[in-house]
């Protein structure tokens, strides 16, 4: 016997309807998955335990519903198991279908009475009345005549046992998924019979007619956004090449507002002829009644959106919200067709529409049409490729995934247009962030780390930072990675040495490594474009300025705006008179640097932490080593000395010697801080050390290697200015004796004199060991310097022995995510991703910088 | 970290015996957080120096394993271990302490002698208040000198350094002079190494004993003693006065001292409130709430059915909701209340839909070049029916006599507007976005300089 098929799109609402006995739920478990099944049952038994109670019904259904609505959110079929034979629980799953834009489908099990009656009676833990299934039998027969009237699609009815055993769930595809088709795709927008224009565009694509048909020689398929008729001079002639490419699998189509209201006319419908429908029914009653049905046929037959590539890009002539993407209803169809509309008209009469566009977060491109533009609106993902051909403008085509457009201008103007045509306007970067993206657990997807993922108290305290102290996101497409130090010296004297950076690097497989001298400054981001044009055209930047110069947080550097405008324009001197801008193709750039003297931005930490501390140091110990020396004159006698019980001689000698060297630290760390501080009369006496060229228009460098680096700022960027200082810098062989030698007495002599040391890169910017992302940077602090973070005395070997227990692991893994998530945020810059797509990289960053962690690492 | 006492007189070796430690001995002691040594500098028939020397680790400060459970409290850069601080008080009770007592079996009648004494303190920390010294110590019956040098010679345009060489000098008994020393250093420095317990309260009268009570300054010194707690200076006061036979300051004094210490800020919130219920609101939002202030005036009142309070940090949030009581609230008024995070520089969907929204004394912390996005959040996005927003009126700082010329009232404020300035930028922001503004003084009135509060209460147009 042929099996008795039941189809239903692969995602559904489906309601079992059926009485009790009927075998619902053995049916259910044996053709559906069992997480696909919501039953009753179960619910009642979760708030009461027990299932039969029918007390508990109204909250079991309310938690049954609750769950429906999860998986219907992710997309997921859902079938219910209840009886469902009653009209109003049958109401409750088609309203909730109809609000998920879902289809509903019913299966109902009309079974005998009798063999219900029978299993009943077999049933020890359910031992209902007669009558009630009786009762539930009389109901599922009324019930089916209802079904479709309720608003069930599709409805299956089982009327036998060996049905029921026969059966077989055929699950079809949605009728917008064409994940499976790859294209590549020539999407072409709002055509409203501009045939010539078409036609040109088609050629310009490679399309080459035969038999009266395009195709493209490289089987790239067309897909139009609809709109191919009114208003223009040729819309049969446009209708005839669509309608000929679509069957013959040349393009996919999906239809516009026009196309359906003239359906509606070809259904012998009355319509308003207004909007140039007019030409177009002229033209189709030119036309044969055989050519006319088949145009009623073409739109009739049309798909209100298309999900293509995988999921990457969805197709839809008014554009989709994210929460219809593959779904279909009504609802759906008229958005994809009109979007979403206010019901209040404008001051031309036009309705006012919602910018459906600005809350859209998906990561499917949706390419649309319907409102014309001067230009391609691209915003969070989205492109109207609506270039108002008709009104005089182009008609524009979209490559996917080459994401290249391609425009032919109108011939003329056709119509006029009831407004002028929407300016362009770079909505992505223009754009308000909204909280919602931000304040809730982020999961950030890096090129170099498979996902970030940033949890929501760290997203609070980022939030917090954001508002209250950072620069206007637009401009921070970037913010630096915190910095491990290498691994702790094995060195008897030494909390930090170059052996132990070059040796982390050798064993990770890398043989040549990078030393840069690192500056005692603030580490500082500067962005400058060429002009403030620039700044508000790529950086959405509308307040005069050119670029900005700002911290490791985010923090405008300067609270004085005129010192910022001024090391920028000297910037833009010196980069102009060395032709970067040119050799760069750009007209921006993003560099990473340090900004000297570190007393500019430390101003407070160091009076109010550091010197005092030095102060007090020195007269404490001053004060301790004269009296000691007194007492040491005075006493000749020699005592027998114990260290440890408390009350005991003590050796003065020995006490002279210890705060002696004490003393001598404390002077050292006092000589340490004041290297890195000096007074800021003028603009000249700020330092700028360049040490990446991070980004410019187009182009990210992290897979340049440092050299690069260091060769172009000093081509470009050093030694012209005395503001703008180089990078010292050498390279080392990890694998030779002799290179390594080299590299730790450069490290030596940098910090003799309480320098702060070097910084160690691996030779590219981004290295890796195998799947291994490496870290990008290990710093190597001098021992002089270090009295600065570990206390003037941290040499004394009894604090030595202690300092250097410490842990790097914890520093070592936020040091990778950040820097994933910098050079993330600069890549989704470049290609012109939206501002909320960029603002998470940097959010993530500052929210990683909340995380507790050894400030002295 | 170096306390001296120098006797001067006859027979002054003697002094040994009162600090029952031997000169030709010396010593250490170990304490819960490092050592003292005991050492003599200075010995003849004359004069007689006597010298405790604290040695702190700095290492254990850092790595917390003084004074708290979780982590150091300290930084490795720090100056405790030099400073003068009260790890030295906890030293000389700990070394000295039977010298403190006034007992002295081998010398008792000297113990209770005033002898000539002269006491060192390096390094003490007055934070550059020039009176302090002398306030404390010359009402004691002490020769102050002190000597205070710049902060950093390589850098004289940092100032003065806060630390202060202190030298006490008088005809005093020696335990008073420990006593002294003992209870004035954390009136010093106000920074405490232990958690400040009710315990203080005993130690502070049994050491001030016989001096405390009378000391001119016994409040301020309590005060400081005390640092945070201001309850427990309340008690220690009360008590001494009690001591002295004076009355307790009766409860309505206290009353107007309260009322004098924070009058703007409840004139402010009263000014606000009631313009919210002349506004007709029934539901509000305060945007930044701080500690909810205004929120709790609110919730009281029945013409508001629900209040929602909003603050950027979540500190602010948890400190406004046990001051608010929040857990134990009744269900009715909680019920209105909504707490949540949220920033004025975002656009948030969560402001949309009350009929008034206030912002009190927030602006000024906003950085100027993120006004605009906070004018769109607000007046574009939310664009509530009424907006209260009230902020410093920047003219009248010139009433403040500790105020220095430019500066602002308080260091987190990015900027403080004239008057004319507010009036503009209101002004601007009705003409973008569609409102109606009326604008007021909160606060005494000066002619010159206006109100110290200005107020803009906007109105959406239609």
């Amino acid at each position: 016997m042929d099996k008795y098929k039941i189809e239903i799109p692969e995602f559904c609402l489906v309601a079992l309807v059926g009485a009790t006995s009927s075998g619902k739920t053995t049916f259910a478990h044996k053709y559906f998955k069992p997480t696909e099944v919501l039953s009753s049952d179960f619910f009642r038994g979760m708030v009461s335990d027990d299932e039969n109670d029918q007390n508990f019904s109204a909250e079991a259904f309310d938690l049954l519903y609750y769950a429906a609505n999860k998986r219907l959110d992710n997309m997921r079929l859902t079938v219910i198991d209840a009886t469902n034979i009653q009209k109003s629980a049958r109401e409750k799953i088609v309203q909730t279908a109809r609000a998920q834009n879902v289809h509903a489908a019913a299966i109902v099990l009309n079974l005998p009475e009798e063999l219900l009656q029978q299993r009943n009676k077999e049933r020890p833990d359910r031992d209902l009345p007669e009558r009630v299934i009786r009762q539930h039998c009389i109901e599922v027969r009324k019930s089916i005549r209802n079904l479709k009237r309720e608003g069930f699609r599709f409805i299956y009815i089982i009327n036998s046992m060996e049905q029921l055993e026969n059966c077989e769930i055929v699950r079809t595809k949605l009728w917008n998924n064409k994940r499976d088709e790859h294209g590549p795709f020539d999407i072409i927008g709002d055509i409203h019979g501009c045939c010539g224009e078409l036609e040109a565009l088609l050629d310009r694509l490679g399309y080459v007619k035969a038999d009266g048909i395009y195709s493209h020689p490289d089987g790239r398929k067309a897909a139009f956004l609809g709109d191919f008729c009114d208003r223009g001079e040729r819309n049969a002639d446009v209708l005839r090449i669509v309608m000929d490419m679509v069957k013959s699998g040349n393009a996919i189509a999906v239809p516009g507002n026009h196309d359906v209201k003239l359906l509606k006319y070809l259904n012998g419908k009355t319509v308003n002829t207004t909007h140039g429908l007019d030409r177009t029914i002229a033209e189709l009653e030119a036309q044969t009644p055989e050519f006319r049905e088949e145009v009623r046929a073409f739109i009739d037959g049309l798909i209100s959106h298309y999900v293509l590539d995988d999921g990457k890009l969805v197709i839809a002539h008014a554009g989709i919200k994210q929460e219809y993407i593959g779904r279909g209803s009504s609802a759906v169809r008229e958005f994809c067709l009109y979007g979403e509309r206010t019901g209040e008209f404008d001051e031309y009469g036009l309705p006012v529409r919602l910018d459906w566009a600005s809350d859209y977060r998906g990561r499917a491109t949706v390419v649309y049409g319907h409102i014309a533009g001067l230009e391609v609106k691209p915003q969070n993902g989205t492109f109207c490729i609506d270039t108002g051909c008709v009104f005089g403008g182009k008609l524009t085509a979209m490559r996917w995934p080459e994401k290249e457009f391609v425009s032919v201008d109108a011939e003329r103007q056709y119509y006029e247009p009831v407004k002028p045509l929407d300016e362009s306007k770079n909505l992505d970067i223009g754009d308000m962030l909204t909280v919602g993206d931000f304040n809730r657990k982020l999961h950030i997807e890096t090129k170099l780390m498979p996902a970030v993922d940033v949890h929501e108290n760290n997203a609070a305290a980022a939030l917090e930072i954001m508002s209250r102290f950072a620069a206007d996101p637009h401009w921070l497409i970037y913010l630096p990675p915190t910095m491990s130090p290498c691994e702790t010296s094995k060195l008897e004297d030494y909390l930090e040495h170059p052996l132990q950076a070059f040796e982390y690097y050798r064993s990770h497989g890398i043989k040549k490594v990078v030393c840069e001298k690192k500056h005692m400054g603030s580490r500082a981001v500067v962005i400058i474009c060429k002009d403030s044009e620039t700044a508000a055209k790529r950086f959405g930047v509308n307040d005069g300025t050119r670029g900005i110069i700002y911290t490791r947080t985010g923090r405008r550097f300067f609270d004085d705006s005129k010192t910022e405008a001024a090391l920028l324009d000297r910037l833009d001197a010196v980069l102009t008179s060395t032709n970067f801008w040119t050799d760069f193709k750009t007209d921006w750039v993003c560099l990473d640097t340090e900004l000297m003297p570190w007393s500019e931005k430390a101003q407070g930490l160091i009076r109010s932490q550091y010197a005092p501390t030095g102060y007090a140091g020195e007269d404490g110990l001053s004060a301790a080593v004269a009296a000691l020396e007194k007492a040491a004159q005075l006493k000749s006698t020699a005592f027998e000395v114990s260290e440890i019980t408390s009350g005991q001689n003590v050796d003065l000698n020995a006490l002279l010697e210890k705060y002696t060297s004490r003393l001598d630290g404390m002077k050292r760390y006092r000589n340490a801080y004041r290297e890195y501080c000096w007074t800021v009369n003028s603009i000249d006496d700020f330092r700028i050390a360049p040490f990446h060229i991070l980004a410019s228009e187009g182009t990210v460098y992290g897979d340049r290697t440092h050299e690069w680096h260091m060769e172009n700022i000093r081509k470009h960027i050093t030694g012209r200015d005395p503001v703008f200082m180089e990078t010292p810098y050498i390279t080392v062989d990890t694998d030779a004796e002799q290179s390594i030698q080299a590299g730790v007495d450069w490290w030596l002599s940098l910090t003799a004199g309480g320098g702060e040391g070097m910084v160690v890169k691996p030779e590219t910017y981004i290295s890796k060991q195998g799947m291994k992302l490496l870290q990008p940077a290990v710093k190597c602090r001098g021992r002089e310097y270090l009295r600065i973070i570990y206390g003037a005395e941290y040499l004394e070997p009894d604090h030595l022995k202690r300092l250097k227990k410490r842990s790097l692991n914890r520093k070592r893994t936020l040091a990778l995510k950040e820097f994933s998530l910098g050079m993330e945020s600069l890549s989704r810059f470049v290609k012109n991703e939206p501002l909320y797509r960029v603002h998470e990289c940097a959010f993530g960053v500052l929210a990683f910088e909340s995380e507790p962690v050894d400030p002295r690492l | 970290m170096l306390f001296t006492i120098t006797y001067e007189g006859q027979n002054t070796q003697e002094l040994g015996f009162l600090l029952h430690k031997n000169p030709e001995r010396p010593q250490q002691f170990e304490l819960n957080h490092g050592r003292a040594y005991v050492f003599y500098p200075e010995v003849s028939d004359t004069r007689t120096t006597a010298a405790l020397l604290l040695d702190i680790d700095p290492i254990d400060l850092a790595r917390g394993k003084v004074g708290s459970s979780e982590g150091g409290l300290f930084d490795y850069v720090n100056d405790r271990p030099y400073a003068s601080t009260s790890f030295m008080s906890t030293a000389i009770v700990r070394v000295f302490g039977t010298a403190m007592s006034g007992r002295c079996d081998k010398r008792q009648e000297l113990a209770d002698t005033p002898l000539k004494l002269t006491a060192t303190l390096s390094a003490l920390k007055d934070y550059g208040d020039e009176k302090l010294a002398f306030e404390l110590f010359e009402p004691l019956g002490y020769e102050v000198k002190t000597e205070r040098r710049t902060l950093d010679e390589r850098f004289p345009e940092w100032g003065k350094s806060p630390y202060i060489d202190l030298t006490v000098s008088g005809t005093v008994r020696l335990s008073e002079l420990l006593n002294h020393i003992y209870v004035l250093i954390p009136v010093f420095d106000k920074q405490k190494h232990y958690f400040i317990q009710e315990d203080e309260i005993r130690k502070l009268l049994s050491h001030g004993e016989g001096w405390l009570a009378s000391h001119p300054y016994k409040e301020k010194i309590a005060q400081r003693y005390f640092a945070a707690k201001r309850s427990y200076a309340r008690r220690a006061i009360d008590k001494l006065l009690e001591d002295e036979g004076e009355a307790a300051v009766p409860e309505q004094e206290q009353e107007t001292e309260k009322r004098e210490f924070t009058p703007l800020n409840t004139i402010r919130m009263e000014a606000v409130k009631n313009a919210v219920l002349a506004s007709g609101a029934a539901s509000v939002i305060d945007l930044g709430c701080g500690e909810c202030r205004l929120t709790s005036l609110l919730l009281n009142e029945p013409q508001i059915k629900k209040v929602t309070a909003c603050d950027v940090s979540t500190r602010e949030l948890e400190k406004a909701a046990l001051r608010l009581k929040l857990e134990r609230m009744e269900p009715f008024r909680k019920n209105k209340l909504t707490l949540m995070q949220a920033s004025l520089t975002y656009k948030d969907d969560r402001f949309s839909g009350y009929d008034c929204a206030c912002v009190v004394e927030v602006i000024e912390h906003i950085e100027p070049a993120r006004l605009p996005a906070f004018e769109r959040s607000v007046f574009e996005f939310a664009k509530p029916q009424t907006v209260i927003l009230t902020t410093p009126n920047r003219e009248y700082n010139a009433n403040y006599e500790h105020m220095q010329e430019n500066a602002l009232r308080h260091g987190d404020h990015r900027f403080e507007w004239t008057r004319a300035e507010f009036r503009a930028w209101c002004e601007n922001v009705c003409e973008r976005f569609g409102y109606s503004v009326d604008i007021s003084g909160i606060g005494d009135s000066d002619e010159a300089h206006g109100t110290p509060t200005q107020m803009g209460v906007f109105t959406r147009n239609g």
